[in-house]
């Protein structure tokens, strides 16, 4: 029964935030833009106007799908390391010397490469994990700063090691050809990462739900006394999810440059890690929903891209909307009263028709919702010097 | 590599410490506010970030420099309010709620300087009012101590002032004192007739006046003008320096000195042809490394202090 309203409830929030967002999407398209029917149109309908740009909601999802699968295995574990945007990156960097040096048959240099981008994403993301176990450091600050000194360091050795000169703008040495992810769908570039997303998703899920680690990361997450009481090894656990999250992120950065580009083009790092912190909340920090919840936020962000294309309202509205419904996501008490008032509704039902030696059932509204462990606050544990809030 | 050591101790580069110390010792305090009532605030780099931008808007909009600090100390208090609204009203998580503002003020900063501008890169096309430089009577006329401590930005003064009102506000008002309630045990402090929300709601917005101040800093007396996340981090550094100082003003203050210290070396740096790159990882990897030197004293610290508990412990028992 409480399942049950905890799905309405859940359900409604969800649809009552994505009808938030598109409703911002209209007052500020409609406060700024000069032919505000134009815009909007070209956001919520362009892209599905063309496969190519139903294809480049696939493409924006891809990185997506990745970050977020990271950003919910470290959330899940109970710890709030920010490192996916990092180990992204890094990923990128890692799979680009292999893809540029390289020299290998055309199916496993990709694989190579890929493969490397995930090591050196895990071994970014073990930094403030090993830390954090080590020393008791806050794991959300050195992953923060770790993040700046991945984007310089990649940047460093692009322009030092493997610049372009010819070229005006950074960009790297062209990659061997060997190296190319395929495109798996005609007429877009839509690459066969997606796929491999779509594959590490669901096992992420069998992973959560259905390992030994995997229940021992959710009880570490979910109740750390708990877990240590227990005797799960919760330190230990902690690292090894941010080390596999940060390979995720890494196997998702190689992906990303191998499946849509042919040299290293960025100047700063991407976002998608922030990004992906949308998609995992969107997604209810269950693996198996992050493949829609990234598909919906790459369809905005496409639509902000040919609404920005097309009128003049620019891309930037769609970090905006994404803020919002991220505030929106996690607000706990958000509907928490409606939810309670079901409960108990149903309860009282229950007390009533049921037979008397059965007892009602509990109003227990702390059962699904979006119960991240709360860092910082309400934690007073001035003995112990690993739970601070920095 | 000794011209280096010479340049460290000369009076352009304590000069230039105090100057690039500035919008770290604005933030920190502002942290330091928060967390003493039980909120980390991670919503500081946002915060910043925006009135940056609205300080130069306000400022070019409204034809002086006043207009151009009432509206970013405007847009500091609005981003403080939906913070705290979030955070403690919605109860949502500190950490996405931060996120969240930080996401926000990211595309917001763009969305509207392209929208005033047309570009979405740097506010240069805007006339924009600094805070003054002052130079300090008496002092700047001390041969070497003048050059370093006189002739900075107003808000640098303004900074350090405030490390001294932070002290008085936390340990001499019963305002401070309430917060500091709140923060140390909110169950004791609801039970004594302490609004704990209000408390933290109130914290959250003084806070916000410093750290728009601070992000004010960058864009209208580091610069004078605002440039795409110009912020660079700095509230992150800003929140672990208020964490190494024990979330005390000075302690606050001198940690940001010290991060600033290697935000300075870096700037020196550069001009030695290390490439730009490698040398602007240095203060992160401080920052890094000084969380780090940090929580290893503090754990040395708990097991000392434990280990003369448990000394004294068998002692009264025997």
């Amino acid at each position: 029964m409480n399942r049950r309203i905890n799905l309405i409830v859940d359900l409604t929030k969800m649809l009552l935030i994505i009808l938030i967002a598109c409703v911002l999407v209209f007052i500020i398209v409609f406060l700024t833009s000069q032919e505000p029917a134009d815009a909007v149109y070209s956001f919520f309908v362009g892209p599905f106007t063309s496969l190519r740009r139903i294809g480049n909601i696939v493409e924006a999802a891809t990185p997506l799908m990745f970050t977020a699968l990271a950003v919910i295995i470290i959330f899940r574990a109970g710890q709030f390391s920010m490192i996916s945007e990092g180990a992204f990156f890094i990923g990128i960097l890692g799979a680009m010397i292999v893809a540029i040096t390289g020299r290998m048959p055309p199916g496993i240099h990709p694989l190579a490469a890929i493969v490397f981008g995930g090591f050196c994403g895990a071994f970014v993301a073990s930094v403030p994990a090993v830390l954090k176990m080590m020393w008791g450091v806050s794991e959300l600050v050195t992953s923060i700063m770790l993040n700046y000194v991945v984007q310089f360091f990649t940047i460093y050795v692009v322009s030092y090691h493997y610049r372009e000169i010819t070229s005006s703008s950074l960009a790297s040495l062209l990659f061997q050809e060997t190296s190319a992810m395929p495109v798996i769908v005609e007429g877009t570039r839509v690459h066969l990462g997606v796929i491999v997303a779509l594959v590490l998703c669901f096992l992420g899920f069998l992973f959560l739900q259905r390992t030994r680690l995997g229940f021992k990361l959710r009880v570490t997450g979910d109740n750390l006394h708990f877990a240590q009481y227990a005797g799960v090894g919760a330190a230990g656990v902690m690292v090894s999810a941010q080390v596999l999250a940060g390979a995720i992120a890494g196997i998702g950065g190689g992906a990303e440059l191998l499946g849509m580009y042919t040299r290293f083009k960025w100047t700063s790092s991407p976002g998608y890690g922030w990004i992906g912190i949308v998609v995992a909340l969107l997604a209810r920090r269950n693996p198996l929903l992050v493949p829609l919840a990234a598909a919906f936020i790459g369809y905005l962000n496409v639509g902000a891209d040919i609404m920005a294309r097309s009128s003049d309202v620019s891309r930037e509205v769609v970090l905006i909307i994404q803020g919002v419904m991220m505030l929106l996501i996690a607000s706990e008490a958000l509907l928490q009263h409606w939810r309670q008032k079901l409960i108990v509704k149903a309860a009282e039902k229950e007390a009533k028709e049921g037979n008397d030696d059965a007892p009602p059932e509990l109003p227990d509204a702390s059962i699904g919702g979006n119960d991240i462990p709360y860092t910082g606050v309400d934690t007073p544990t001035p003995n112990s010097p690993d739970q601070e809030g920095l | 590599m000794s011209g280096l050591v010479g340049y460290i101790f000369s009076s352009d580069f304590l000069y230039m410490w105090i100057r690039v110390a500035t919008p770290l010792i604005l933030p920190a305090l502002g942290a330091v506010i928060c967390n003493r009532s039980g909120v980390v605030h991670l919503g500081l780099e946002g915060i910043m970030l925006t009135a940056a931008l609205f300080g130069v808007l306000g400022g070019a909009l409204g034809g002086s420099l006043f207009w151009g600090i009432a509206a970013g100390i405007l847009i500091s208090l609005l981003l403080s309010v939906l913070f705290a609204y979030f955070h403690l009203s919605l109860r949502a998580n500190n950490v996405l709620c931060g996120t969240a503002i930080n996401t926000i003020a990211g595309g917001f900063t763009v969305f509207v300087l392209e929208l005033i501008t047309g570009e979405k890169g740097t506010s240069s096309s805007l006339r924009s009012f600094s805070f003054p430089n002052v130079n300090i009577p008496l002092v700047e006329d001390i041969p070497v101590l003048g050059d370093v401590l006189s002739g900075h930005n107003l808000l640098t003064y303004i900074a350090i002032l405030m490390v001294f009102a932070v002290v008085f506000l936390l340990y001499k008002t019963p305002l401070g004192l309430r917060m500091r309630a709140v923060g140390e045990n909110p169950n004791a402090a609801s039970s004594v007739g302490v609004n704990v929300t209000k408390m933290r709601f109130t914290a959250v917005l003084i806070s916000g006046v410093l750290i728009g101040l601070g992000g004010m800093y960058l864009s209208m007396g580091y610069l004078n003008m605002f440039t795409r996340d110009m912020t660079a981090g700095r509230g992150f550094i800003a929140l672990a320096a208020a964490a190494m100082g024990q979330s005390t003003p000075v302690g606050a203050f001198l940690s940001a000195m010290v991060f600033a210290f290697f935000d300075g070396l870096s700037n020196i740096l550069q001009l030695l042809r290390i490439p730009a790159e490698f040398v602007q990882m240095l203060p992160y990897i401080a920052t890094i490394a000084g969380l780090t030197l940090y929580s290893i004293q503090r754990i040395y610290r708990f097991k000392r202090k434990n280990r003369l508990r448990v000394i004294e412990a068998e002692k009264s028992r025997q």
